[in-house]
């Protein structure tokens, strides 16, 4: 297992953090923020065009860089740093990791190299009301006739659902149940009887929608029915990628309480002599870099085909979850009453770290499912 | 002279334990066959037993005595602080009467800093020492010292001077443990076990060539002493691994391992035992009980991180990074680890958590973790000093403002007894 960064990843990360530095920069995310979309089609294109950024993890067959969840962990990473405005974990990571997962050959070429080439913009929809995380739960149906597949229902918490122009979906056979009978297909953004809401949402960094599927033709990805393991093997890959956003989300909080605390004066001092803070800083740092290594560990794991990869992914996704709002909480304090200001931007990481905390499941969700998998 | 190589070297050692080495010979024959040829300590300095071998090339002279099972030299307690000491600020009087004897085994050492008044501010110490005639006399009480009641030798933290600041009073000597003015009681712990010692020095005394370095030094060797305390915590757990080897040398081995081990006997329990979580969940009934089962979860992620954090920070020191903030955080975080599973224990124990002993879940292992993990978060630098520490080197933020080392000590406030 590897527990380290090689050089050439060292500086990958060094050169995407300042490239993000620049281009994302907190005037800019409380721009984009503000926005219907959520970011801006022309200049998240050229950005991904310089850097690659949807290509990295997409084999090199497919129009990709082909590289592993070291690397898209490392962007995510700095993404989350960052809070970069784009609709990456959507693409690269959601609706890429079901069509790598359950796609045919012919599917793959067809679909990767325009989300490589950053042409495509993609997401992944099979929450409903009520959320449930888990593809049990979807209860949309895909009808057959013909040669062609419709589906019915509604999909909700679709990360860039109002924007993406292509949605992979899961839906199941009428009259199947569990994970029996489900399959994923791949829709357009714009089809015939797909009706999409943007939700208002808490953390305005990472837009959701509601969609509305009446009789809307699909395409079926792989296998009818046999959608359950590829689909579980996305949620994994995305726990694990989230958990490495988090991580970067974490940091962030952490660093800038910390640069505040040495700025703050009171009482003739830095708030950052009193031991009070020292010991709350302290607490964060072990928080941080325990996710930290959480993060990277499931990524190289992921990597190297570890067998107990379902438990560690939930590890990883629980330390992140508890982690990132534990330090936002921690971050909000220590700036003290200009914490709570709009105007400070403490609270948009500390939304970003509440929304990470519940997306694919809060750290409840992951200790359970670790457990099951223990309980073997 | 040519350059030494891996392989020369490896060629070198190999060789000559191929010539030399004989399980059946005693120990002690054998050790100072390793101090006259230098491969006990390769990394010594050649005139004091060793070679001057590299920091690099050492490990493949350990990799070398590793491969056949040979014997090294007694690595373990605190033997090994009182040679790195030594080799610092000693004088050749020093060196010539004891390391030899470390190297051996012969000699066991114990480390006499803390006191009553003085456990984390270690150099608030006010044991005194005194020239009186042409001898040191001490008088002061010592605390948490292992090893005490079979220790030939104590290194010694005392004032020699109660007019100069906190730091700048104290002096550093090698005290002779068997002598009517030392007197070492067990000292029993809220656990039963009694690991350390309390030392009792009344008119004790220290011939002036026993002082190690200069009067007023004290501080500055101690800390020698601490530095080494710290890097060598992880390579006592390997030693005391032992072997299952035949032959004379192992047995006496084997029966210094003992001795030198019976005081950590119950270190795994103090960690929290997480390996015996699951087990004991699944035979309780509690691993599906959904309120235990999230905390058993709360642990496992800690516990998985935190070993993850701890290979993170080898893996750094391997490649020859310098250490990032992963590495300062171990101490602390075992202890965050030991107290949740102290606490899921419990839970999973129920009822059983009440009784001790034979009477007891695991022939009383679960109820010695219970009354054990306290210890985690004291021992070896509270919480509270690592939390100082981290804030201060790790993230730069300011220290403390101190109020007790610039005035002489004596106005300096101790522990207020009504």
């Amino acid at each position: 297992m590897k527990f380290s960064f090689s050089s050439e990843q060292e500086e990958f990360r060094t050169n995407l953090r300042r490239f993000l530095g620049e281009r994302s920069p907190t005037k800019e995310v409380r721009r984009l923020m503000e926005t219907e979309t959520g970011f801006e089609p022309a200049a998240w294109r050229k950005l991904n065009a310089e850097l690659g950024l949807t290509a990295v993890r997409i084999p090199e067959a497919y129009g990709g860089q082909g590289f592993g969840f070291g690397e898209l962990g490392i962007v995510l990473e700095e993404m989350g740093r960052s809070l970069l405005c784009a609709p990456f974990f959507s693409t690269a990571v959601l609706a890429s990791g079901a069509i790598l997962n359950a796609g045919t050959e012919d599917q793959k070429q067809a679909l990767l190299p325009g989300i490589a080439a950053g042409d495509t913009i993609a997401t992944l929809a099979w929450v409903e009301d009520p959320a449930h995380w888990d593809a049990a739960a979807t209860r949309m149906t895909a009808t057959q006739s013909g040669g062609t597949w419709k589906l019915d229902g509604h999909k909700s918490y679709v990360l860039d659902g109002h924007t993406a122009d292509l949605i992979v979906v899961l839906a199941r056979a009428a009259g199947t149940s569990g994970e029996a009978g489900l399959s994923l297909f791949a829709v357009k953004g714009d089809a015939t009887g797909l009706e999409r809401r943007n939700l208002k949402v808490m953390d305005p960094t990472r837009k959701l929608a509601r969609l509305d599927f009446k009789g809307v033709e699909a395409t079926l990805l792989g296998e009818a029915g046999a959608a359950a393991a590829p689909f579980a093997r996305t949620m994994v890959e995305a726990s694990i990628c989230l958990a490495n956003e988090m991580a970067g989300v974490a940091e962030r909080l952490r660093e800038d309480a910390l640069a505040y605390a040495q700025m703050r004066m009171q009482f003739g001092r830095p708030i950052a002599s009193f031991q009070s803070m020292k010991h709350k800083h302290a607490d964060m740092l072990v928080d941080v870099e325990l996710a930290k290594s959480a993060a990277y560990y499931a990524a190289a794991a992921l990597d190297e085909g570890d067998d107990d990869i379902v438990a560690v992914a939930s590890i990883a996704k629980a330390a992140a979850s508890e982690a990132a709002l534990q330090t936002a909480v921690h971050a909000i304090q220590i700036h003290g009453g200009i914490g709570f200001t709009w105007d400070n931007d403490t609270h948009l990481w500390f939304k970003r770290a509440k929304s990470s905390e519940v997306l694919l499941g809060d750290a409840h969700h992951h200790r359970e499912q670790m457990m099951q998998h223990w309980a073997a | 002279m040519s350059e030494l190589t891996e392989d020369s070297v490896r060629a070198d050692v190999r060789g000559w334990l191929e010539a030399n080495w004989n399980p059946d010979l005693g120990l002690v024959e054998w050790r100072n066959k390793l101090a006259d040829s230098g491969w006990g300590v390769p990394g010594w300095p050649k005139e004091w037993y060793g070679r001057d071998l590299s920091a690099a090339l050492v490990p493949v002279v350990d990799d070398e005595f590793a491969r056949i099972g040979a014997i090294g030299v007694a690595k373990a307690g605190i033997r090994t602080l009182a040679a790195a000491t030594i080799l610092a600020h000693g004088t050749d009087l020093h060196k010539e009467k004891y390391l030899r004897r470390i190297l051996t085994g012969e000699d066991t050492w114990c480390q006499l800093f803390s006191e009553p008044g003085s456990g984390s501010d270690v150099a608030g110490a006010v044991t005194r020492a005194e020239m009186q005639g042409n001898k040191w006399i001490v008088n002061g009480q010592k605390v948490w010292t292992t090893s005490a009641h079979h220790a030939h030798w104590g290194l010694l933290l005392a004032r020699t001077d109660w007019d100069k600041t906190k730091h700048k009073g104290l002096s550093y000597f090698i005290i002779d443990m068997h002598q009517p003015g030392v007197n070492v009681q067990p000292l029993k712990q809220m656990n039963g076990h009694a690991s350390f010692n309390q030392v009792f020095l009344t008119d004790a005394v220290v011939e002036p060539e026993f002082l190690v370095a200069n009067v007023g030094d004290g501080w500055a060797v101690t800390t020698t002493t601490l530095m080494h305390e710290r890097r060598g915590a992880d390579g006592l757990r390997s030693w005391a691994m032992g072997s299952d080897h035949k032959g004379r040398a192992y047995d006496e081995e084997r029966a210094e391992i003992a001795t030198t081990m019976e005081p950590y006997k119950w270190y795994p329990q103090r960690a929290g035992r997480v390996d015996l979580i699951l087990s004991r969940a699944k035979e309780t009934g509690h691993f599906d009980d959904p309120v235990v089962r999230q905390e058993i979860a709360r642990l496992l992620v800690m516990s998985k991180a935190a070993e993850w954090t701890a290979r993170r920070a080898r893996a750094a020191a391997q490649q020859g990074k310098p250490q990032g903030p992963e590495g300062s955080l171990g101490k602390l975080v075992s202890s965050h680890v030991a107290r949740a599973a102290a606490r899921v224990h419990t839970q999973i124990s129920g009822a059983d958590a009440l009784l001790s002993g034979a009477d007891s879940p695991m022939n009383g292992t679960i109820a010695e973790i219970l009354v054990s993990v306290p210890a985690t978060s004291i021992a070896g630098g509270t919480d509270e000093i690592q939390r100082n520490i981290i804030s201060e080197r790790v993230l730069k933020m300011p220290k403390e403002p101190s109020i007790d080392t610039t005035k002489p000590f004596r106005d300096v406030p101790r522990n207020i007894v009504r």
